[in-house]
């Protein structure tokens, strides 16, 4: 297993000759850095030069100033076909060899690497697998014989055959039905779980950046970087009217689907369990500026609410006291998921709860809103 | 109208006369293969080149074919010489043609693939190139096997030595079984000519027949469409 490596651009600018500056296509004076094990997404209109900078890196295309840093290495000065051999690259149309099998198009890196025959079986199987494709039925069909989501699945697969610290994908999804798109995203986040190269990713999609990205650089024509960040930094404060017109109008919701619920500070609720005294409910609860007492079970899992004028004045708890419960949620749910939530049901708080359904904590609308209106500046 | 009994007692001949042009066609489809794909591997990334080397081609192709025997017959005699070289000259300009765009034949994120994966120019000439170039260059095979064995007919003219089936046309015009004999058996050379090079195609090519098939492979219900 390759250890990933961080992917730097330093003052890198790419002119092409014979052309005004601002040509599409070309980059100016673009400084990053993508830290080892992260997803960067390049993203922009087209002509904004991120597939240039992209191309840069394994030198299909070459920088006119500055460089480009693998590790700690100048790209320019290492052999171009060693270079490309250690860097898995993805593009939009795939670039499958239609003359290959499944399996020999998958290993073609290992294969020029001078791996056995048998390790490079071994290793096409796996890779087959880790994408999603049973390697008996797909091994010895050819590219025609695959549907766009397949073939790029084997795009993905081939590209890691040779274990790469460093990926670089061009609009990989670019091509395939929206529904196919949004799994090969899930399955790529997955996969990256696991494998946590680093990665290079472009796209015109700022949905897809936001949702693919640790890091997101937004270009804008020209070959400027517009902003440098993560995604909920620049839905929050874009640094330009660019960038808040390029990130949407509805940046605020999608800053909503960026946030979890385990990102706010849970407010706690009033319990009780069944059998408890209810006078001394009674007193919590009209205490509490909710007003409303959760009963939980023994394991604090939760029963339902009991409004606190509903709670009798003596006696105890019984569990048929309790009305509605509230959306359950939990510490990955998000917080455009817990709004839709809360906007659905009759009580106007979500209970937070954890794998074994004890309850952690309460969410409001007005916790959201609060939320959203402090981070944002 | 026609003389079976000629026929029979000519079989050994007519079966001569039919390997010469099989012969004759071959060396020149062979010879001909040779100097286009050397040529074409040259001057199919430099479009200039090629542009005077496929132009000078074309206008030598308009010149009958018929003319350019006399000519050379002129140059070096009633030999085979004089036969092979127009031969290989016709098949050359199919050949040089089919060949490089067979080459170009490439699609470009075919191309780019193989680059950004790091294949040296030469492995991506042998490894990608060259095996995608294979139906063009068969195809362009077929054409030029046909076109040769019809052209071969007309070598009769440099002596009667040569001309394979075309012997039998012009040795006595009025006699209809001999020029049937020389007209038709031409005609089967070159359709199984044809045939032969359509099979071959079909064989080194496996992956061009899957693709023609897809109908029947995407209503496979074993296939998943999962993306």
């Amino acid at each position: 297993m390759s250890t990933a490596e961080r992917v730097a651009f330093e003052h890198v600018t790419k002119r092409y000759p014979g052309t005004a500056a601002g040509r599409g296509g070309a980059v100016e004076d673009l400084s990053l850095e993508v830290p080892a094990g992260k997803i960067c997404v390049l993203v922009g209109p087209s002509g904004c030069g991120k597939t240039t900078s992209l191309k840069m890196v394994n030198r299909l295309v070459e920088p006119t100033l500055g460089s480009i840093l693998v590790g700690d290495v100048d790209v320019m000065t290492r052999d171009v076909i060693e270079l490309r051999r250690g860097i898995g690259y993805v593009i939009q149309q795939v670039g499958l060899f239609p003359h290959q099998t499944i399996a020999e198009n998958v290993v073609t890196v290992p294969r020029l690497m001078g791996w056995t025959k048998g390790r490079q079986s071994e290793r096409a199987e796996d890779l087959l697998g880790l994408v999603g494709l049973d390697p008996a039925t797909y091994r010895d069909r050819y590219p025609s014989q695959l549907s766009g989501g397949e073939r790029q699945r084997v795009g993905v697969a081939r590209a890691l055959a040779a274990d790469p610290p460093i990926l670089l994908m061009d609009e990989p999804f670019g091509a395939v039905d929206p529904i196919v798109r949004e799994r090969l995203q899930n399955e790529l986040l997955r996969l990256q779980e696991d494998l946590a190269k680093t990665i290079l990713f472009v796209t015109h999609d700022i949905d897809e950046a936001i949702k693919m990205g640790d890091l997101v650089a937004v270009m804008q024509v020209g070959g400027h970087l517009a902003q440098f960040g993560p995604p909920a930094e620049i839905l929050a404060n874009p640094a330009s009217d660019f960038v808040a017109r390029f990130v949407g109008a509805d940046r605020g919701l999608k800053r909503l689907s960026l946030t979890r619920v385990g990102d706010l500070s849970l407010q706690p609720p009033v319990t009780a369990a069944p059998g408890d005294d209810a006078a001394e409910a009674r007193r919590r609860a009209t205490a509490d500026p909710f007003r409303y007492l959760l009963l939980v079970d023994a394991g604090r899992r939760p029963i339902g609410w009991i409004d606190e004028r509903e709670i009798p004045t003596d006696g105890r708890l019984t569990e048929t006291m309790a009305s509605p419960m509230s959306p359950l949620m939990n510490r990955r749910t998000t917080l455009k998921d817990a709004l839709s939530m809360l906007l659905d049901a009759d009580v106007q708080a979500g209970i937070v709860v954890d794998r074994a359904g004890a309850v952690l904590g309460l969410v409001t609308a007005d916790m959201i809103a609060d939320w959203m209106r402090d981070t944002a500046r | 109208m026609i003389d079976w009994g000629w026929i029979v007692d000519h079989l050994g001949a007519i079966a001569g006369k039919a390997g010469q042009h099989i012969e004759l066609t071959a060396i020149a489809l062979a010879v001909g293969f040779a100097l286009s794909f050397a040529l074409a591997l040259w001057a199919f990334r430099r479009p200039r080149i090629y542009f005077v080397v496929a132009g000078l081609g074309s206008v030598f192709y308009t010149i009958p074919s018929v003319a350019v025997f006399a000519v050379f017959i002129v140059i070096s005699g009633p030999s085979l010489l004089t036969i092979e070289i127009p031969l290989v000259m016709y098949t050359f300009v199919i050949y040089i043609r089919n060949i490089v765009a067979g080459l170009n034949a490439t699609p470009p994120d075919v191309a780019e693939a193989a680059d950004g994966m790091g294949l040296t120019p030469r492995q991506r000439l042998i490894q990608v190139e060259l095996p995608l170039a294979v139906p063009l260059i068969v195809a362009g095979t077929r054409l030029a096997s046909v076109s040769t064995i019809g052209l071969v007919t007309i070598t009769v003219l440099v002596g009667v030595a040569f001309g394979g089936l075309g012997f039998f046309i012009t040795e006595r015009p009025f006699f209809p079984t001999e020029v049937l004999v020389g007209a038709l058996g031409s005609v089967l050379l070159a359709v199984g000519a044809d045939l032969l090079f359509a099979r071959l195609q079909q064989r080194l090519t496996p992956w061009a027949r899957v693709a023609s098939a897809i109908e029947p492979i995407s209503a496979n219900p074993a296939r998943s469409d999962a993306g």
